[in-house]
Order: C-alpha cells, then structure tokens, then sequence
C-alpha cells in the first residue's frame, strides 16, 4: 500500500498510518525523494502519530531520508512520536540525533519554517 | 504452568508484521501495557528480521507462563540456518553484519526481562520473556 504525499504550498506533508513492513518504507522512502524533486517542495513534515512500532529497520530507513531529502535541499521534520515507540528506541539503542522532531503537526510546520529562514 | 499461544512461520518479508502483530496482540490479551506492547512488538520484529535476512526460514512461537504474581509472555525465534559463529560479538552494541544500524540483539535484550541465545551450526534459537508488572 503507498503512503499518500500531500502537497501545501512548498511544504509535503505525510501521515503514516499503516503498519510499516520493510518494503512499504522503502517505496515511501523511494516516493517522497521523487516528490520532492517533481514539486520543488522546500520542507516536508512526515507525521508518525499513528504508529505503534518502529524497529531498527524502518528507523534506518526514516533516518536515511532526512539526510536523503537534504541532499536535494529539503528539510523533514518528524512529528507526534508515540511515548512508547521513544522509549523503545532509546532502550534499542537506536539515537536518531541527526533526525528534527517536533511535538505535532502544528509544531512541525514551526520548525520547518524556522529551519529554512536560517538558510 | 507454560502454555503454547501460538506459532507464526517466518518464510517471507511480511511474516516478520505479521509476527509483531500477532506478538502486540498476545501481549495485549495477557494484560501488558501499551509501552511494554511496543517493546515486545518491536523485539519480535528485530528477532523476525534476522531470521529473514540469515536463515531465510524460521519461526516464532509464543508461550503463556503462569507464575505469581506475574504472567510472562515468552517468544522463541528458532531457525535452522547457519547459525552465529560469535554469540559473543553480535551480543556488542553496534555490531552488525548487514549494515543496518547494529541495534539487534542486544537492543532486544534491553527491551525484554530474560534473554537467552543458543547457536550452533544447524541453526539459533533466541528466547525471551516478558513479564507483567506487578
């Protein structure tokens, strides 16, 4: 199943609520890239409140597309990460430092404005 | 008293969901809170994962322990692949023979109460247990 990429302005904005196997986070991964390139979208808020599990796995691969999406000029911002699926990957060992996060939605889109002001 | 939930072969990518959903929903069932159903959740993944990506074939089996006062819920990853050569350093942290971020074995022993790991040349079994909280 693909994970819907809406656009806003120059923002993408993604919720994920489907459960993520290995191949759907590598389509997303794959999608996302290829709509930053065809918008010209300058930030992008990816949205994990629905989501109960993130492993190693599916984590490498978030954590890729921040660096990935900021290599063609974009920033990605996480929002609305469970408590459980935090403490679980602190616990994992899995740090995620690199990775912006902020709180929600409305909090996100802050932060990418932010972020890109100080370009 | 030990009582067999249930078993999920792992043979293809989607196995190791459906393993972690089948694993969530038992630790609901027996009473776990929703932070310790994302760490079982997330552990049953990781054990999935590497059943897939080193012996291709495996399965998970998921057991009902009564004891006082807790009640565990133990989940046994068994292959018949080639096995871990060092039990000991895949048990490091940031080891990793498949590029990935390392997290493994040692991440799932965090997550559980009791972590037990026996390899040999015709394949590894991981078993571990989490209890309910008093």
């Amino acid at each position: 199943m693909r994970i819907p990429i809406l656009k806003l302005h120059d923002y993408l904005l993604v919720s994920i609520q489907v459960e993520l196997d290995d191949q759907s986070a590598m389509e997303f991964q794959e999608d996302l890239l290829k709509k930053i390139h065809n918008s010209g979208a300058t930030g992008v808020v990816i949205d994990l409140t629905s989501v109960e599990v993130i492993d190693s796995f599916i984590a490498k691969v978030l954590g890729d597309v921040v660096s990935m999406a900021d290599l063609m000029g974009a920033k990605v911002v996480f929002t609305g990460v469970q408590p459980a699926v935090s403490m679980t990957l602190i616990e994992l060992g899995i740090y995620l430092k690199e990775v912006p996060t902020a709180l929600d939605l409305e909090q996100g889109l802050i932060k990418l404005r932010q972020e890109l002001e100080e370009k | 008293m030990n009582e067999t939930l249930s078993s999920v072969p792992i043979r293809k990518e989607w196995d190791i969901v459906g393993a972690r959903q089948t694993g969530r929903n038992w630790a609901k069932d027996l009473g776990f809170g929703s932070v310790d159903q994302a760490r079982i959740a997330t552990a049953i993944s990781e054990l999935a994962r590497n059943i897939y990506l080193y012996a291709k074939v495996g399965e998970i089996n998921f057991e009902r322990l009564d004891s006082v006062p807790s009640i565990g819920l133990k989940i046994t990853a068994r292959d018949q692949g080639p096995g871990i050569k060092e039990v000991s350093k895949v048990m490091k942290d940031g080891y990793s023979t498949s590029g990935g971020l390392g997290a493994g074995l040692p991440g799932v022993k965090r997550l559980m109460d009791e972590f037990d790991i026996e390899s040999t040349d015709a394949g590894t079994v991981v078993t571990v247990i989490k209890w309910t909280r008093i």
